[in-house]
């Protein structure tokens, strides 16, 4: 059906699935205006297994959300399977992310009272299938992720990982073009995480595409090709092994000087939603408040490689307006 | 093409995948649920309980009337309200039996007609003696009247023209002078006057117009009874239908009009009583009482459907991010919207179920108290659908606004939502 099913073939690795062109998305604060995403182009490839990484603020969050057909980009064009997408109504739009976007969320967002079964047969609920045959594929899904004996449970019965699982499922179940992932490890506990990352690993080689938005580099790590974003804007965009020679020093983590540094009402990335909770996040990340390092190979995206962070440079941009 | 077809089959499928979501949720909220309905179950079982109420006053009413003829009409002196009768004599405007003569000839709506004469009287008959209320009829009452002869014979012209001193008594008359059973051809006394007996009448059947004295009563010809007693008289009469009612009332209105010497510009000096009358003014008594109910019932299923938006409105915001996650897996806003709109429906459908038991229960409890006289009180068919309407419409008005507001969150925030 779908080139995600076909497999790894060379054909398939060539056609891109995603291809944006100048994205631009613009948010009015009163009289400011923010630019969330400054011009973007990007093409990913069927069965690519891609890392979005970036600083809080860094567009990542709007990317996703446009990548997700969740929003619209002010300017730019988005195709989607050949199909331009950044134009659509709401009510398209929605069928486009019931048809081709499996979404994997941080906080699982399953729905309390349904069984994992039911909670996998959501999306299908919404596209034409008939009852027997969205069993069937929500069966199926389960069993994909390793939880065909966990059907009837419901997620209080069931551990983070595998409510993670269920929603790893219930983001397959529609063939979706591409596996949307959101901090999908962000509240799950290291052992987990390495759990979670093999079922993503398993499914890339599948042949699913998967993009994961993530700040953490081992996850980042798992995948084949890293985007780096700042300042709303792609830094770096590099097979893994580049990458990981070219920011070997740079792990960039939020840490606590730069939450304290922003201004508030310049965080592009979160500006209109609430901050996402880093509750779960493991506490080895949290604990290493790495000195800032900056590596001079960092410009080559086109920026000077000034310690500011991403944050604070919106604010001078944002003043200077 | 297939599409279009399909859609249909869409609807209907959120149709019922809605309900089953509503029915969940309201299982999982179940008390307030309760309380959010209790507006329509209120409104819904009071409204129900009042008709079934009004429809077993209704149907015991119709019953009186049939049994008491509906077609029946009555002449009654009467003072008119002004002009120089108005304080007249009674003697002047009491109705004499030579008005009617002719009567029948001069209105075709009106089948027979009957002048009568009622005066209280000493029976006696043997040793026994008792008071009796005397009726003095004309044989075309058999024809007016609902009450069959069960023994001997009715009246004739014969026994009217002639005055002869014939009587018809009833069962009760006739057991309470201990007379034989079969009591034709015995004789009795009426103020020291020898009647013979031709039949006996049936009692009349229990209705709200029998005049609650059980006195014995006994009818003679009418103009027997205006040779031993002239005075108050008046007359009844049949028309040949209840639908030229009111065409047998102007022709007799003319008539008597006539008789009676009345010039053009005086007031009638009678009054001509149709029992449809009644029967329009008992209807349009009932539907002011429904209109009545109807309104209490706008205002409490108004009441409700407040309650109904506002717990939706609390269901949207408490489902915010059910909702985004439901728009990012690709749910229309259509489909949201037509989910919260169904379980505003099902919540109110529900609470119109179970007002309209509620409704059935009082009517029960009603028909139980024998006071009442609401045997037959019962919820007509109408009504449940009208109960279950209004519930509907009050769920679709009340419900819209907050499902309108669910269908147009916005995925990104509703899924960050805390």
């Amino acid at each position: 059906m779908r080139t995600a099913q076909n497999g790894p073939s060379p054909s398939a690795t060539e056609q891109a699935i995603i291809r944006l062109q100048q994205i631009r998305k613009i948010y009015k604060v009163g009289v400011e205006r923010i630019h969330a995403l400054a011009g973007v182009d990007l093409e990913i490839g069927a069965n690519e297994y891609v890392a979005i990484m970036g600083a809080s603020g860094s567009g990542k969050s709007t990317m996703l959300n446009i990548l997700g057909c969740l929003d619209r980009p002010t300017s730019g064009k988005y195709l989607l399977d050949g199909q331009l997408v950044s134009r659509m109504g709401s009510g398209a739009l929605a069928q486009v992310r019931n048809d081709r976007i499996g979404f994997v969320f941080q906080s699982f967002e399953l729905m309390a009272r349904a069984s994992a079964l039911k909670n996998v047969e959501l999306p299908l609920i919404y596209s034409n299938v008939g009852w027997w045959s969205r069993r069937k594929r929500a069966i199926h899904a389960l069993e994909r992720v390793g939880l065909g004996d966990r059907m009837s449970h419901r997620p209080n019965q069931l551990s983070g990982g595998q409510k993670q699982r269920v929603a790893v499922a219930r983001a397959l179940v529609t063939n979706p073009s591409i596996l949307l992932a959101d901090e999908p490890t962000g509240n799950l506990d290291s052992k987990t995480t390495v759990e979670i990352l093999a079922l993503f690993d398993q499914l890339h080689r599948e042949g699913q595409t998967i993009i994961i938005v993530t700040h953490e580099e081992e996850v980042a790590a798992h995948t084949q090709r890293i985007v780096r974003m700042r300042d709303g804007q792609i830094e770096s965009d590099l097979p893994v092994q580049e990458d990981k020679d070219q920011h070997s020093q740079e792990r960039r983590i939020p840490t606590s000087d730069d939450v304290s540094d922003a201004p508030s009402g310049f965080d592009a990335d979160n500006f209109d939603n609430e901050r996402i909770p880093d509750n779960g996040r493991p506490a080895t990340t949290t604990q290493a408040p790495e000195p800032e390092p900056r590596s001079p190979q960092s410009d080559e995206a086109g920026h000077e490689p000034t310690p500011t962070p991403a944050r604070a440079r919106w604010a001078s941009r944002g003043a200077s307006r | 093409m297939i599409s279009i077809l399909l859609w249909p089959l869409t609807l209907l499928r959120f149709g019922y995948q809605g309900i089953g979501l509503a029915l969940g949720q309201i299982w999982t909220n179940k008390m307030r649920s309760f309380l959010t309905t209790l507006g329509i179950i209120i409104g819904v079982g009071s409204v129900t309980a009042v008709i079934a109420g009004l429809q077993g006053m209704r149907t015991k009413v119709l019953d009186s009337f049939e049994s008491f003829g509906t077609n029946k009409m009555y002449f009654i002196h009467d003072w008119p309200d002004d002009g120089p009768k108005q304080h007249a004599s009674w003697r002047v405007i009491r109705l004499r039996p030579d008005h009617f003569n002719d009567m029948l000839e001069h209105c075709p709506s009106i089948a027979s007609l009957t002048r009568i004469r009622e005066f209280g009287a000493r029976m006696e008959h043997a040793d026994k003696a008792m008071n009796v209320s005397v009726t003095g009829i004309e044989p075309d009452w058999h024809d007016i009247e609902n009450r069959s002869v069960i023994l001997g014979r009715t009246f004739t012209h014969t026994d009217n023209e002639g005055a002869r001193q014939v009587c018809l008594i009833t069962e009760q008359t006739r057991d309470q002078l201990r007379l034989d059973r079969d009591c034709t051809g015995q004789s009795i006394l009426i103020n020291d006057r020898r009647y013979y007996v031709v039949g006996v009448l049936e009692e009349r059947p229990d209705s709200m117009f029998r005049d609650g004295s059980s006195e014995a009563q006994v009818f003679i010809p009418f103009r027997t009874a205006w040779k031993v007693s002239e005075g108050f008289m008046y007359a009844m009469a049949a028309c040949e239908s209840p639908e030229v009612a009111d065409d047998a009332r102007a022709e007799a209105r003319f008539f008597l009009r006539h008789t009676r010497n009345l010039a053009p510009d005086e007031p009638d000096t009678f009054r001509i009583e149709i029992m449809k009358q009644y029967l329009d003014q008992f209807n349009a008594m009932a539907v002011g009482i429904t209109f009545v109910a109807g309104g209490i019932v706008t205002i409490s299923l108004l009441v409700g459907g407040i309650g109904i938006m506002n717990i939706m409105l609390v269901s949207v915001s408490e489902r915010t991010r059910e909702i985004g996650l439901r728009k990012a897996v690709g749910a229309k806003p259509s489909a949201i919207l037509l989910q919260f709109l169904i379980e505003a429906v099902t919540l109110c459908l529900i609470g119109g179920l179970v007002g309209l038991l509620g409704g059935q229960a009082i009517t029960e409890l009603l028909a139980s108290i024998e006071k009442a006289g609401l045997e037959e009180a019962y919820i007509p068919a109408w009504a449940m659908g009208m109960a279950f309407g209004f519930s509907a419409t009050v769920g679709i008005v009340f419900g819209m606004f907050p499902a309108i507001k669910a269908s147009r969150l916005d995925p990104i925030q509703a899924l960050r939502h805390e």
